[in-house]
C-alpha cells in the first residue's frame, strides 16, 4: 500500500464518511446511475444467467490451470517480441518497472489507470525513484491533482462531485475552463494532459485480460487514454495480475461482454484494444520495447488458502455499486486499494487480517453483491471465511467473544434457556414504556438510533405450554 | 391427508413477538396441517455462524438437527433462520460423514412458513379481511437464499380489503444484518434511515416483511422518527391477526 500513513480505524473513517454529505451525493450519483444502467443492460442480454455461468467456468478453468496458461502466454508474448518478467511480490514488481524505466532513461511516464498498479504501490515507487508520472485517465488525473487515492475501481474519483472537480481544475490547470459545463472541464483536462502524454518516455498500463494463445494483452477505457499514452512512447510496460489470463480471444470477448455491462451498463467500452508485442518491421507506430510484468502478490496463496473463487474477479465494481454499506461510506473508508465487498475479501490478503478484520464484519450479508457478480463469486461466503479466521485467531473483541459464548452456552441447554428467556422478557418489560424501549443496557448500538419494541410478558414457549395444558 | 409439521419458532419470535409463532400455527392449521412445537429447540445458531464462531454454530446446529429430524417437515417463520438450516447446515458439516446426511435431510424438509403454505399446501387465506394499505419489504436471506418473493404476495392477495403500495428499493437491505446493526450502529442507522424514508414515502399504513429482525430494525427506526406506519410480520395478516397490536404497540 502506498500513500500517507492512515492511523484512523475503520469505524473512525466510516464516521467521517457518514458525516460528509457531499460524499453521499457523489457516491449516489455515480453508483445509482450504474445500478440503473446495469439492470437495463442485463435485461436486454439474452440469458445473462447462463453467460454468468460460462464466465465463472472460464475463470475457474484458468485458475485451476494457471501455470500452464501462463507459460503459454509467456511463450507467445516472447514470440511476438515482448519481454516477460515475473514478480512474486509488490516490491519486486515495482523494482522491475523502475529498472526498466531507468534503463530507458525515462524522466516521465504516462500511466493508464490500473488497479494492479495501485495495489503494488507503483505511483509511490515512481515518485521515490524521481520519475515524473502523468495519470492519463481523467479520473486518475483528478486524483493525482488532489493528491488522493482512488475510492472506486472503475471511477477512482467517484467521491468527488463535478462541482469539486471544477474547483480543483481551476486551482491546478494552467489554462482552466471558464464555462461551468462538463464539456468545458473535459477540454481543460485535455489541454493539460495531451502534451504531457505525448512527451512521456514510457507508457505504463495494466491489463484487463492476458490472452494465452496469442500473447496479447487487452485494455479497456472510455477515453482512449490508454491508446494515446501507450503507442507513442518508446517503451510500453504492462503490469498485470497473473489471474488476468484467459485461454483465447473468444474467451476474452465473452469476459468483455460481462465486464462492460456489469461495470457501467454499456454493451462495450468506447476503446477496447489488444496489444501484441512491440512495433514490428513495417508498422507505422508503436513502442520499440514492450515489457510485461506478471505479478503474483499473494494470488497463488489465495488459490491454496480457500480464496480461489476470488481469483475469478474481473474488477467490474458491480459488487460495490450495489452494496448498501459502500453506498453509505464510499471507498476510502475501507482503507485498502480495493473497496466494497471485493475489497473486503482482498484487503486482508494484502494488508493482513489484523489490520483489516473490520471489513469482513462491516457487511450485512444481504447477498446482493453475489447476485450481481458477473462471475458468481460467493462474496458473503468468503467474507464469512475471514470472520471465522478472525474468530479463530482471537482478533474479535473480548466482549463479543464472551457475550456470544455465554449465549451459546445457555442456548445449548433448552431448559435453562427457557428460564433465562422468561426472565429476560420480564426484565425488558420493566424498561419499556408505551410498547417501546428507548434505552436498553448492553444494546446501546441499537437504541442510540432506533427504538426497541417491548417484548410480550411471556415468551412463545411459555404461552404455548400454558395453552397446551388447558 | 394431514401433514404433521414441526414449527421451529426461532429465538427472536420466542423472545420478542410470540404472536408470530401463533399466527404461523393458526395459518398452518387452517391449511390442514397438524403443528407440533419440538421441545429441544432454542436457536439455529445463526448469530454464531455469522460471527465466525464455528464451534458454537456446529453445536447449536447439531442440537437443532436432533430436535427437528423426527418430523416430516419443518416450518420456520423467518427467511434467515430457514436459510441457515436449508443452506448453511449442509455447508457446516461438509467434511463430517456422520452429520452431513443428517444435516442434508433436515435441510431438505425445512421451509419458510409462507413458502410452505403457498408452494407445498397450495393454500390461500379464506374469509380474512383487513381494510388497509400495505407495503412489503423483501428480507434478504429469504429473497436470495430461498427465493421468497411471490409466495407472500400471493397469500396476501387473499386478504379482502388489503391493497398495496410498492416500496422503492423493496429488495434493498434494511441494514439489520444480525450483529452488524450493533457492531456498526452508525452505518446501520444510515441504511435503515433511508429505508424508513422510503417506507414513509409509500403512504402505506402497514409495513410487512417475513423476518422479525428486519421488522424490528425498520419499525424501531420508523418509531424513532415519529412515523405512523405500523409493522407486522406478513404471516400475522395472513392468519387473520392483522387487527391486533403492531410491533411496538401494547396489547
Amino acid at each position: 500500500m502506498s500513500g500517507a500513513v492512515d492511523t484512523a480505524t475503520f469505524k473512525e473513517r466510516a464516521d467521517m464518511a457518514l458525516a460528509d454529505r457531499i460524499l453521499k451525493v457523489a457516491v449516489e450519483r455515480t453508483a445509482g446511475t450504474a445500478e440503473t444502467k446495469r439492470a437495463v443492460a442485463v435485461d436486454a442480454f439474452p440469458d445473462f444467467e447462463a453467460a454468468r455461468d460460462r464466465a465463472a467456468a472460464i475463470k475457474d478453468h484458468v485458475v485451476a490451470h494457471l501455470g500452464a496458461y501462463l507459460e503459454e502466454f509467456e511463450a507467445n508474448a516472447i514470440a511476438a517480441g515482448a519481454k516477460v518478467h515475473w514478480a512474486s511480490t509488490a516490491d519486486e514488481a515495482c523494482r522491475i518497472v523502475i529498472d526498466i524505466c531507468k534503463a530507458a532513461g525515462a524522466k516521465s511516464v504516462a500511466r493508464s489507470k490500473s488497479m494492479l498498479g495501485e495495489e503494488i504501490g507503483l505511483p509511490h515507487a515512481l515518485a521515490e525513484a524521481g520519475i515524473g508520472r502523468v495519470e492519463t485517465d481523467l479520473a486518475e488525473h483528478i486524483i493525482q491533482l488532489a493528491d488522493e487515492r482512488p475510492s472506486h475501481i472503475i471511477w477512482p474519483a467517484m467521491h468527488k462531485t463535478r462541482e469539486q472537480v471544477s474547483a480543483l481544475f481551476k486551482a491546478k490547470h494552467r489554462s482552466p475552463h471558464e464555462e461551468e459545463t462538463i464539456a468545458a472541464m473535459a477540454e481543460s483536462a485535455r489541454r493539460e494532459l495531451r502534451t504531457q502524454m505525448l512527451g512521456a518516455d514510457v507508457g505504463i498500463s495494466g491489463a484487463n485480460f492476458l490472452i494465452a494463445d496469442t500473447g496479447a494483452i487487452c485494455t479497456v477505457t472510455n477515453e482512449g487514454n490508454a491508446e494515446l499514452s501507450l503507442v507513442p512512447p518508446r517503451v510500453h510496460i504492462v503490469t498485470a495480475g497473473i489471474e488476468k489470463i484467459v485461454p483465447s480471444m473468444p474467451h476474452a470477448i465473452h469476459m468483455l461482454r460481462m465486464l462492460a455491462r456489469s461495470a457501467t451498463g454499456a454493451a462495450l467500452t468506447q476503446y477496447t484494444t489488444f496489444y501484441t508485442g512491440p512495433k514490428r518491421a513495417g508498422d507505422r507506430d508503436g513502442p520499440e520495447e514492450m515489457h510485461i510484468v506478471l505479478v503474483d502478490n499473494g494470488r497463488t496463496k489465495m488459490r491454496e488458502e480457500g480464496l480461489a473463487e476470488m481469483l475469478r474477479c474481473i474488477r467490474c465494481g458491480a459488487c460495490m455499486n450495489h452494496c448498501v454499506v459502500f453506498r453509505q461510506i464510499g471507498g476510502h473508508a475501507y482503507g485498502g486499494t480495493y473497496p466494497g465487498p471485493m475489497g473486503a475479501v482482498l484487503t486482508p490478503v494484502f494488508d493482513g487480517l489484523k489490520q483489516s478484520r473490520d471489513l469482513a464484519s462491516a457487511c450485512t450479508l444481504n447477498g446482493k453483491c453475489q447476485e450481481v457478480c458477473p462471475v458468481r463469486i460467493p462474496l458473503p461466503t468468503l467474507l464469512k471465511g475471514w470472520r471465522e479466521k478472525s474468530w479463530r485467531e482471537g482478533l474479535e473483541p473480548t466482549s463479543m467473544r464472551w457475550g456470544l459464548g455465554l449465549w451459546a452456552w445457555v442456548a445449548r441447554r433448552p431448559a435453562l434457556y427457557r428460564l433465562g428467556t422468561g426472565v429476560a422478557v420480564r426484565a425488558m418489560q420493566m424498561l419499556g414504556k408505551k410498547g417501546w424501549i428507548d434505552r436498553l443496557p448492553l444494546a446501546g448500538g441499537w437504541t442510540r438510533y432506533r427504538d426497541m419494541p417491548k417484548p410480550a410478558p411471556q415468551t412463545f414457549m411459555e404461552q404455548y405450554r400454558k395453552e397446551r395444558r388447558q | 391427508m394431514t401433514r404433521t409439521v414441526a414449527l421451529f419458532v426461532t429465538c427472536l419470535v420466542d423472545l420478542m413477538r410470540p404472536r408470530i409463532g401463533f399466527a404461523a400455527i393458526r395459518a398452518l392449521e387452517a391449511a390442514g396441517c397438524e403443528v407440533v412445537v419440538p421441545e429441544g429447540q432454542t436457536c439455529c445458531g445463526q448469530p454464531a455462524l455469522n460471527s465466525g464462531d464455528r464451534d458454537h454454530a456446529v453445536a447449536l446446529a447439531k442440537q437443532t438437527i436432533e430436535a427437528l429430524e423426527p418430523y416430516e417437515a419443518v416450518v420456520v417463520p423467518s427467511g434467515s433462520c430457514a436459510g441457515t438450516i436449508r443452506c448453511h447446515y449442509p455447508e457446516l458439516f461438509e467434511h463430517d460423514a456422520v452429520w452431513l446426511p443428517r444435516a442434508q435431510a433436515v435441510a431438505g424438509k425445512t421451509f419458510e412458513v409462507m413458502a410452505y403454505l403457498d408452494e407445498v399446501c397450495g393454500w390461500r387465506p379464506e374469509g380474512v379481511a383487513l381494510d388497509a394499505k400495505a407495503t412489503y419489504h423483501d428480507s434478504c436471506s429469504g429473497l436470495r437464499e430461498l427465493g421468497i418473493k411471490a409466495q407472500p404476495r400471493r397469500l396476501l392477495k387473499g386478504i379482502d380489503g388489503l391493497h398495496f403500495a410498492p416500496l422503492k428499493g423493496e429488495e434493498t437491505c434494511c441494514g439489520f444484518g444480525g450483529t452488524f446493526c450493533v457492531k456498526y450502529p452508525a452505518i446501520s442507522n444510515a441504511i435503515v434511515g433511508e429505508k424508513a424514508d422510503a417506507i414513509d414515502a409509500t403512504g402505506a399504513d402497514l409495513l410487512l416483511a417475513g423476518d422479525l429482525g428486519c421488522l424490528m430494525n425498520m419499525a424501531g427506526k420508523l418509531n424513532r422518527k415519529g412515523s405512523k406506519v405500523r409493522a407486522f410480520h406478513a404471516i400475522e395478516l395472513i392468519a387473520g391477526m392483522g387487527d391486533g397490536p403492531a410491533i411496538g404497540e401494547e396489547a
